[in-house]
């Protein structure tokens, strides 16, 4: 059962409501773009799998049977026609920073800011300390600016699930469903992608 | 800060534990040494500070616009598939 919302959504894509299409279009084509990077090597044919997403969208509306949300059923089509892309590319391992994103440890912060292991009193606390931002810095548009860089330079997997998670506000099932991860993969992801934006802030803020 | 024990939790298993923190994805013990570690330590609440206020930030940025050609492209599909 969909909400009210969503039913309305889809019957104006089928009427044709041009405004409706744009609104999808804009609100999605970013991410899509993203999530296609993890499979598809460059940018620029993550663009075209993009693009050609929504003509899969179109070819598929009316069958469309709302089991799952618009948003879920539109993803889906991304990461096939990606897959399908990938493999036609001749990338063969393309999806193996999804299912073992731990093989390599990734300190969420620095070692060296930490007292060593053998530290007589406090081992493993802070030795060089974070300090509070100014909220009127974060407020700043150049503040996000440099969060957008950050995400941007994030490997592809990590870049897609903190898009999903923290640009678009995706729920963590949603997020696990659109890019076929598990719960703990998707979390040591997000962690990843985070502490890196975290330390770009900090850099840039003090 | 409390005396380091062994059951007690470090600031640097904290940073690494946050996510699955906010997230409601720690076990009830690793919970509560995370919040006994958390209330005690006005450092690791400057850092978890940060990564909600990393959250918000991320959540400010706008996808990125689609170039005009493409979305002339896409509303030409559009209107040829309602056609």
């Amino acid at each position: 059962m969909q909400p009210t919302a969503a039913r309305d959504e889809l019957a104006a894509l089928r009427a044709g409501d041009e405004a409706a299409f744009l609104a999808l279009v804009r609100q999605h084509h970013g991410s899509m773009i993203r999530v296609a990077q993890i499979y598809v090597g460059s940018r620029a044919i993550a663009e075209e799998v993009a693009q050609e997403a929504w003509v899969g969208v179109l070819k598929g509306l009316d069958r469309f049977e709302g089991r799952s949300s618009l948003k879920t059923w539109v993803f889906r089509i991304v990461t096939n026609l990606a897959k399908t892309r990938a493999v036609r590319e001749g990338r063969t391992i393309p999806f193996s920073s999804l299912r073992t994103p731990e093989n390599v440890p990734e300190p969420a912060v620095e070692p060296a800011r930490f007292r060593r292991h053998d530290d007589p009193r406090w081992p493993g606390h802070w030795a060089v300390k974070p300090n509070e931002w100014p909220e009127e810095r974060l407020l700043a548009a150049e503040t996000a600016a440099i969060v957008d860089g950050a995400i941007d330079a994030l490997p592809p997997s990590q870049r897609a699930v903190i898009t999903l998670r923290d640009v678009e506000g995706w729920s963590s099932d949603e997020v696990c469903n659109a890019l076929e991860l598990t719960e703990t993969n998707q979390r040591v992801l997000l962690h990843r992608g985070r502490s890196k934006v975290r330390k770009a802030l900090e850099e840039h803020l003090g | 800060m409390t005396e380091t024990t062994a059951e007690a939790m470090s600031c640097q298993e904290l940073v690494e534990l946050v996510t699955a923190y906010l997230e409601d994805a720690l076990s009830g013990e690793e919970r509560r040494r995370f919040q006994d570690h958390l209330a005690d330590c006005a450092t690791c609440q400057v850092y978890v500070e940060q990564i909600r206020a990393t959250i918000r930030v991320a959540g400010r940025v706008t996808a990125e616009d689609l170039s005009p050609e493409a979305e002339r492209d896409l509303l030409a599909a559009f209107r040829s598939w309602h056609g």
